[in-house]
């Protein structure tokens, strides 16, 4: 352990100056240990606190180690806790001092009181010093035998702090087996709870290396642990109910009857006092329901109201975490909160990044009948004294307009801000405006008379001057001054420091010039001299393009300055969906505090729960990202709304045939362009139109090129081959594919050439599985660098839900690719080897 | 999970620091503290309880001005580590008595020793007689065998300008501190009519029930300890109360109810530069009831140079204010006893620089205040039951209760 942080302020007004007192400390400790006068326990306790006080705020006290050890031998238990404290603080960086104490703490883990045993076993497994080893595994392994719990409690946690400083040492005791037995057998729920941890911990590590763990880890996860868990849950802490949850989180339940005991089993956990019980039991409903749409939204209504009871007990700092995931939710399912958007309103004395959380979600469940309240509410915030929150509320009346709802009185509110004279709420209101005419046009009557009446000269801030501006030139007929303003912002050229406001100067201007042209001529001389002579390289180039445009011909100018246009029906999202649903899949960790996935802010060995074993697990993009990388066609393609929808297509389609696994491939058709795309991915491996798609054609070509291909078994004298139709919407979660792929064998196992056009191609990895994805192959995570890629794909058969699940590991430097084929119906695997070989060797081929 | 603990003063010197897996950089405590001190250069916006800087998040709650602070490079779930700070930092209170710096320093051992069963390996709460007994110095013994139960009430109201209430809701929390001896079961009566869960009504409908009859909670929740067995009969909850304070159960009601403070503003404007407040506080309670600590707030014109206050003839214990960085004013009084009213009354002076619409610019009128022996909702403790050891076993039961303002706010 590395002793605290040296501080540099004065934080008592006994800190010792230098190493006077500490060596003061030294020799009053040294006379004191041999001794064994009356009432030399308190002089010792007050020389201990002074170490332990030292080492507190920073000064180093390592120095007196050997007296500490010394004057251990007490059997004052406040002493002896001093001790253990001190001892654990320095051990670490004092590895040959720390041999001293492994005597006495050898010895106070056998001492009648549990406690001390405790205490001491603790200490001992906490030296962390890798040499020291040896002398954990005896008094562990009767720790573990303790008939105290709670020495028990410590041992078991022990072990895993062992098998954190030598792994092999704790192996080779056999420890995790003892843990094993005592996790299904101890009668105290905490030693079972701290088993659990320890032995999730230690197999997930060994998994990678040991047949035997990943075996192990497995059974973790197997009905009869979970359940045993499960059905004891009420008699562990709150924060072991945690623990038991995210296991149930993990497992798989066979039908949707194990999944509604399960959640009725559970029900009660949601009234709990402690958030983290709660956010966690969530998160597991939400994730059994993924594939029942009905019963998802259900959960939706049910967790609503635990939820805002969170928000509204506890310190802010606790609601804040609660508030976080209440966010998430209601971005993807706004419509469920939308009768409760008064929950969402501002207090004042909230404090910014709630009210920030509270604003986006008024926005997003702004519908028909609530907006005229909202819009109402979030105009007293613009008038707030909190300025930046002020700027929020404007943004966010803006974006309610853009949402499409009952217009009339937002654009009128909208107005209203540009009268308030306040600068920061006209510049944001202009940059509304200016939006809301892109996608409204039907307003620039309104707008414009508003606008027309605000003096440039109050407007300051570059994005609103630049809105005010594309105004001026957009609606320059409408608007009488425009010209002459334009002029006079003109004549200030170089008073205006942001480029982009020169920049939309030039266009504006230009605009304006076709369509008053005896009026804008000066100006527009003016500015196309000033932009020829200004020192931003866009400015510049923007204005030499416009001059030669205009001399090359006029009339192309105007078309490119003028061009009709069509009004904006969607604005861009600024967060992909795919991003959104991996947060999803996070739920309950600092992923959705952050609004990021995992891998953006963490690096891999710390994604936690979340952390996909496996040979997944190995990608360098994705431990998680099993939980989330998912691109299929239905979810990217999804927005938000369509959450609960979509899901209830599936169901649909599903059909009775299924037994409650979450994926499924809906093959309706969203629109004309996807249509087209499910088209070209129907081609079949057979269609004659398309040499070389055929197995037997492509697999010339590759002996032709000698990499020696197993031969084919020809797949049953089937009169016909299979005609092998992918799928271009399979769906597939994670969880799923981590499921098949750990119990499907390997069907087909080979190695393919790639291309020298696919290697150059291959820059990234995300190339290649857009790539394979037009094929109707998709990537579930993928991973890597040049000149190593590993992917893992999966298909599916368009008519039938069978799966196919590939690994694929791309050596860019060899051109060599290997593959594994793990499919649902085996004789299929061939068929489908050859067309994903097909797709591959068409990668970076123009 | 959890990688160190500290906890920081004000000023951010160490006064706890404990490092659990040696794999955050040194200087952590000093990253954390100067990126709390300066989230914003303007320091108009507080820094979030959750961060990541480096590849490290920092979790912290303040508690009475300490910065109670765990780091972790793992992917937790932040309302785990938020709620394990915040039960850290009470079960220290418990057993300190007291929470403050001082404190903190004279009994660190003891601190060190709570946070290592909490948080290394065993993270059972201490009120375990485990625990208890692991704490080798105690707090000095507690004298009386006696159980406080206090029912404390938040309430958020937003008036409109015109005085109708926007939006109202009541957050409730049941506490107890329990010093009774062997942990004996408890029984707490609620009021008979009590219903939870507004059913598939919308959530803020006021035509339910006003005035008379049910309690009707919108949802609660409940303390791991509490049993709900005989809950839905007859409205009892039976518990074996752990060791130091708690909260049995959270509720949250929206039902209307009858705000205890009315506020009216009136604005005018007086002169070219000058405009006169009036503010008019009545108590909507009954007489034997004396609110406490109230203290009014308006924000004010940002052109506001100058504020003169009148109050009215032979108020006591009252106090102005303007406080001219964030042109807001202030009132305080010490005391408002039910059924009475009281009117402040501010001479603004504004300086000449242009401004606007003076009402829209100033408030909204905010209060706080904390009501003794009241609350809104009408929930109570019909009566609180300890298992008997012995016939002359009576221990004393305190049943309190306390309404306070969460956010109060009238527009204007």
């Amino acid at each position: 352990m590395a002793p605290p942080a040296q501080s540099h302020r004065s934080s008592s007004p006994s800190q010792p100056s230098g190493k006077g007192e500490v060596s003061d400390l030294k020799s009053q400790l040294r006379q004191l240990a041999g001794s064994r006068a009356p009432g030399v326990d308190d002089s010792k306790r007050d020389l201990f606190k002074k170490v332990i006080s030292y080492m507190t705020i920073g000064i180093d006290v390592s120095a007196v180690f050997g007296e500490m050890v010394m004057c251990s031998a007490t059997s004052d238990i406040v002493l002896k806790k001093m001790c253990y404290l001190y001892v654990g603080n320095y051990a670490k960086v004092n590895p040959d001092l720390a041999l001293l104490t492994i005597n006495f703490l050898q010895r106070d883990c056998k001492d009648a009181d549990p406690m001390i045993r405790g205490l001491a076993l603790r200490s001992l497994c906490s030296l962390r010093v890798a040499n020291l080893v040896e002398y954990l595994v005896g008094p562990l392994g009767s720790g573990l035998k303790d008939n105290s719990s709670y020495v028990r409690i410590v041992a078991v946690m022990g072990v895993l702090k062992l098998y954190h400083i030598s792994a092999s040492t704790c192996v080779d005791a056999d420890f995790p087996q003892t843990l094993k037995h005592l996790m299904l057998n101890d009668s105290d729920t905490q030693v079972v709870a701290n088993c659990l941890t320890a032995l999730q911990e230690i197999w997930s590590a060994e998994a990678s290396t040991s047949e035997e763990a990943s075996r192990e880890r497995e059974a973790l996860l197997s009905k009869p642990v979970v359940y045993y868990f499960l059905n004891r849950i009420r008699e562990f802490s709150e924060w072991a109910q945690c623990l038991v949850l995210d296991l149930a989180a993990k497992y798989v339940p066979s039908d949707n009857n194990e999944i509604f005991d399960i959640m009725n089993l559970l029900e009660d956990r949601l009234q709990h006092a402690n958030g983290a019980v709660v956010l966690a039991t969530i998160k597991l409903f939400l994730q059994l329901t993924l594939s029942m749409a009905d019963v998802h939204q259900q959960v939706y209504e049910r967790i609503k109201a635990p939820l805002l009871t969170l928000v509204s007990s506890g310190s802010p700092e606790q609601s804040y975490a609660v508030l976080s995931h209440l966010h998430l939710l209601v971005m993807r399912a706004p419509y469920i909160f939308s009768s409760d958007y008064k929950h969402f309103y501002c207090q004042y004395n909230e404090p910014s990044y709630v009210k920030k959380l509270k604003l986006e979600m008024l926005t997003a469940v702004a519908n028909e009948s609530n907006t005229y309240e909202i819009v109402t509410e979030l105009c007293e915030y613009a008038a707030n004294v909190d300025i930046p929150i002020a700027r929020e509320s404007i943004r966010a009346v803006g974006k309610i307009a853009l949402q499409q709802y009952d217009v009339n009185a937002i654009v009128d509110r909208l107005l209203q801000f540009l009268e308030m004279e306040k600068d920061y709420v006209t510049a944001e209101a202009l940059v509304l405006v200016k939006d809301l005419l892109r996608k409204y046009p039907q307003w620039s009557q309104d707008c414009i008379a508003v606008v027309g009446n605000i003096s440039s000269k109050n407007v300051q801030e570059p994005k609103a001057k630049a809105a005010l501006i594309w105004m001026l030139g957009e609606y320059s007929q409408e608007m009488h001054d425009a010209p002459y303003i334009l002029e006079s912002l003109i004549e200030n050229w170089d008073e205006e420091h942001s480029a982009e406001v020169r920049l939309h100067l030039l266009t504006a201007v230009m605009k304006c010039f076709f369509k008053r042209p005896p009026e804008t001529q000066n100006a527009l001389g003016a500015a196309l001299a000033a932009g020829l002579a200004d020192f931003h390289q866009d400015v510049h180039d923007r204005a030499l393009f416009y001059y030669r445009v205009l001399q090359h011909n006029v009339s192309v100018a105007e078309r490119v300055v003028n061009p009709p246009k069509q009004a904006v029906s969607v604005f861009a999202d600024t967060q992909s969906s795919e991003i959104k649903d991996r947060i999803f899949d996070e739920f309950n960790s600092l992923s959705v505090v952050y609004q990021k996935p995992s891998y953006m802010f963490t690096d891999k060995e710390h994604r936690g729960p979340f952390e996909f074993s496996d040979e997944l697990g190995n990608l360098s993009i994705g431990a998680e990202s099993a939980a989330g990388t998912v691109v299929p066609a239905h979810r990217v393609e999804a927005n938000d709304k369509d959450l609960l929808l979509s899901t209830s297509e599936k169901e649909e389609i599903r059909g009775p045939s299924n037994n409650g696994s979450a994926y499924s491939a809906p093959s309706y058709d969203g629109s004309a362009i996807s249509a087209a795309s499910q088209a070209l991915s129907e081609l079949t491996i057979l269609n004659p139109s398309v040499p070389g798609l055929t197995p037997q054609s492509s697999l010339a070509i590759d002996d032709l090129l000698g990499l020696g291909l197993p031969e084919i078994p020809s797949p049953a004298p089937a009169p016909s081959p299979p005609l092998l139709k992918l799928n271009s919407k399979a769906v597939l979660d994670p969880g799923t594919f981590q499921q098949k792929w750990r119990q499907l064998p390997i069907s087909l196992s080979q190695e393919y050439s790639v291309s020298p056009q696919g290697v150059a191609a291959l820059t990234t990895s995300e190339a290649l599985l857009r790539h394979m994805q037009g094929h109707s192959i998709h990537c579930i995570a993928s991973g890597g660098q040049s000149p190593n890629f590993k992917f893992f794909f999966f298909a599916q058969k368009a008519e039938e839900l069978s799966t196919f699940l590939v690994e694929c590991i791309i050596n860019t430097s060899s051109a060599k690719a290997q593959i594994k084929i793990k499919a649902d119906d085996q004789s299929a695997s061939q068929a489908f080897s050859a067309l994903f070989q097909s797709a591959l060797s068409k990668f970076g081929v123009p | 999970m959890i990688s160190q603990f500290f906890v920081l003063s004000q000023r951010g010197d160490n006064i706890v620091f404990r490092d659990y897996r040696g794999e955050i950089q040194k200087g952590s405590t000093e990253i954390f503290f100067r990126k709390v001190k300066f989230w914003k250069e303007d320091g108009q916006e507080e820094a979030p309880p959750v961060f990541n800087l480096d590849g490290v998040n920092y979790f912290h709650v303040k508690v009475v001005g300490l910065f109670f602070v765990a780091t972790t490079r793992v992917n937790v779930s932040p309302s785990l580590v938020l709620e394990l700070l915040q039960r850290i930092a009470r079960v220290i209170k418990d057993y300190l008595g007291i929470l403050n710096e001082e404190s903190l320093r004279k009994n660190f051992v003891l601190v060190y020793e709570l946070l290592d069963e909490v948080i290394q390996g065993t993270k059972r709460m201490p009120g375990t007689a485990v625990t208890k007994s692991v704490v080798a110095n105690d707090p000095t013994g507690r004298r009386r065998e006696e159980i406080f139960v206090d029912l404390i009430e938040k309430i958020s109201i937003t008036f409109s300008s015109s005085g109708y209430i926007l939006t109202s809701e009541i957050d409730g929390t049941i506490q107890m501190k329990s010093y009774l001896t062997g942990n004996p079961e408890i029984r707490l009566a609620l009021n008979d009519d009590l219903t939870i869960g507004r059913g598939g009504r919308s959530v803020f409908d006021y035509r339910s029930s006003s005035g008379t009859g049910a309690v009707i909670l919108d949802d609660c929740n409940f303390h791991e300890s509490v049993h709900l067995d005989s809950f839905e009969m007859d409205k009892t909850l039976s518990l074996v109360p752990p060791d130091g304070e708690f909260t049995v159960m959270n509720y949250r009601l929206t039902q209307e109810f009858k705000p205890p403070f009315r506020v009216n503003t009136l604005i005018e404007e007086t002169g070219a530069l000058k405009a006169e407040v009036i503010i008019k506080v009545r108590a909507e309670f009954s007489s034997s009831i004396t609110a406490n600590t109230i203290m009014v707030q308006m924000p004010l014109p940002k052109y506001t140079t100058r504020a003169s206050f009148e109050l009215e003839p032979g108020a006591i214990g009252q106090t102005t204010n303007f406080k001219e960085a964030n042109r807001r004013l202030e009132w305080g009084l010490k005391k408002i006893v039910g059924g009475s009213e009281h009117t402040l009354r501010a001479k603004l002076t504004f300086s000449p620089e242009s401004h606007g619409n003076i009402t829209k610019e100033s408030g909204p009128v905010s209060m706080t205040f904390t009501i003794p022996m009241y609350n809104a909702s009408r929930l109570q403790v019909k009566y609180l039951q300890i298992a008997k050891k012995s016939g002359t076993y009576n221990p004393y039961r305190w049943v309190r209760y306390v309404t306070q303002a969460n956010s109060y706010v009238a527009r204007i």
